[in-house]
């Protein structure tokens, strides 16, 4: 019988957490963004069909860094949460907060209970009519759950994106200027970014975004907010 | 409402849940009792069911030029009671289909809900539209699984139309209790007031009309149903209520205005006064 060495939980927790940290580390940052005419979601993202962000429900969307498959399944099961939910109440009751809490939950149990922790951290959004009500819930691979104003910045190198955003974004632009915003604070910051030749440019070819409009009854006649910006309008966007 | 992640069973959960885009499926899994026709149970349900439950009734739609329309009258009925005159029975069913009932009211607006809910969450699960052929499959198999409550008298009649973005067409399709799907051509109509709404659609429509044309043929073809069939309700002047008229074509559905509605009602009702005639 082969002996089984003794780990104390505080090393267990902490090798996990060092693993999952090491795995979303090593992705593509992701930005979600509060700002006057909804929320608008960024992502470098070279593939044009494996989204990092999602449509959940009416107000509501996803955003995630990490491993593919995880996340997806992740966003996939909040679909089906949000829409058995939609259905057996009423639409009204699906909330990002509902969906952020059972997401948390699921991220823990898988957290201490499985043999491999998820590499994954996500963002919940849900439009408010009102900027003040906009929500941004922050998930990390622990099932930490943090509620976030204006912005949320999640992947490989968020002190450095954050740090530029902090001067760049503002609470009154619209798409357009967030979404430049964000590509700026992408760019400068991309991990094989060398620093001496100055910074590379992300092409829309490079960028997923995608909106939550504020009231897209109004403006679309369509009650769900999620919109996919094409190659084109982010072109438009970031005016090269 | 558990998350397929977590505890030991996680991979295996995982992907039996993963397996399917259909919402329909996933709930006969995860939640029976909340598809149409399984909540509660239909051991009790007498044969003359129609007396128990509000039904709705006839529905029109047919092609034009560039699309498809689809109009529902208002009347809902109970036996020989008017149930509701406001009901509505024509619903967009995503941005490029809606969907008529007749029948049994309260199980067909189930049905109706479902069946958005499933459009939507293919949509969100697969990131790509449904096609119409398998949006109208899909609704076969909702209509087959009424089919126990059907027998007994809570049956449920679709009428579904489409524009079909691959081959730049309306389509039609029509349904029996067992889930049975039939293309239409041109135009067709169901519910109790359908036959006389067929007479006068098989004279009114021409091929290649335009979209107000095609409007005014919708509204004077439930305005005969509703002069011979009881169940069927006509344009009410007194409540200013016309009936619920949708457009579908490669822009998308749409909704027919009420002051639309409105001309081509006071339209038909002032012709049959100038003629003066019987029937």
């Amino acid at each position: 019988m082969t002996q089984q060495f003794y780990v104390s939980p505080e090393q267990l927790m902490k090798d996990r957490a060092d693993f999952a940290r090491k795995g979303i580390a090593r992705g593509r940052s992701v930005v979600v963004l509060s700002c006057s005419e909804g929320i608008a979601l960024v992502a470098e993202n070279p593939s044009p069909s494996l989204h990092k962000i999602g449509e959940i429900y009416d107000r509501i969307a996803f955003a995630a860094v990490g491993k593919y498959n995880e996340f997806e399944s992740l966003r996939q099961a909040g679909v089906r949460y949000a829409d058995v939910r939609g259905y057996s109440y009423d639409r009204e009751d699906v909330t990002a907060r509902g969906l952020a809490s059972v997401y948390a939950q699921s991220l823990g149990a898988v957290f201490t209970a499985d043999s491999k922790p998820f590499e994954v951290e996500l963002a919940v959004a849900e439009v408010g009519l009102r900027q003040a009500e906009d929500h941004l819930y922050r998930l990390t691979f622990d099932g930490s759950i943090a509620d976030e104003p204006d912005y949320v910045v999640m992947g490989g190198e968020i002190d450095a994106v954050n740090e530029t955003l902090r001067s760049n974004w503002d609470a009154g632009q619209d798409f357009a200027g967030v979404i430049r915003a964000a590509a700026g604070a992408l760019e400068g910051h991309l991990p094989d970014n060398g620093g001496a030749s100055g910074q590379r440019r992300l092409g829309p070819e490079m960028l997923e975004v995608a909106v939550l409009d504020r009231d897209p009854m109004s403006s679309r006649g369509n009650r769900r907010a999620f919109r996919r910006l094409s190659n084109a309008e982010v072109t438009d966007i970031l005016g090269d | 409402m558990n998350l397929p992640a977590g505890g030991h069973s996680s991979t295996f959960s995982q992907i039996s849940h993963a397996a399917t885009a259909s919402f329909s499926e996933y709930l006969s899994r995860s939640a029976p009792d909340l598809l149409p026709g399984v909540r509660g149970s239909a051991t009790g349900v007498s044969s003359n069911a129609e007396h128990l439950a509000p039904h709705a009734t006839t529905i029109v739609a047919m092609t034009y030029a560039g699309g498809v329309i689809m109009a529902g009258d208002r009347r809902a009925t109970m036996g020989n009671m008017i149930a509701s005159r406001h009901i509505e029975k024509v619903f967009p069913a995503d941005n490029y289909s809606v969907l008529g009932i007749a029948g049994t009211a309260g199980i067909a607006l189930d049905v109706t809900r479902l069946f958005q809910v499933e459009l939507e969450h293919y949509e969100k699960i697969e990131g790509t539209l449904l096609s119409l052929e398998g949006k109208a499959n899909r609704l076969g198999a909702m209509i087959r699984g009424n089919l126990p409550m059907a027998m007994q008298g809570l049956a449920v009649i679709p009428l579904f139309a489409g524009f079909d973005t691959d081959r730049h067409l309306g389509r039609l399709f029509s349904y029996d209790v067992t889930g049975g799907r039939y293309e239409e051509l041109e135009h067709h109509s169901v519910g109790s007031g359908s036959v006389f709404a067929r007479g006068a659609l098989k004279k009114l429509w021409k091929p290649n009309m335009d979209e107000d044309r095609a409007v005014s043929v919708a509204v004077e073809s439930l305005y005969d149903a509703a002069d011979d069939d009881s169940a069927t309700g006509g344009p009410d002047v007194v409540r200013q209520l016309w009936p619920v008229v949708y457009a579908v074509n490669s822009a998308g559905a749409k909704r027919i205005p009420e002051r639309v509605l409105a001309a081509a009602a006071e339209a038909v009702i002032a012709s049959r006064a100038v003629a003066g005639r019987e029937a």
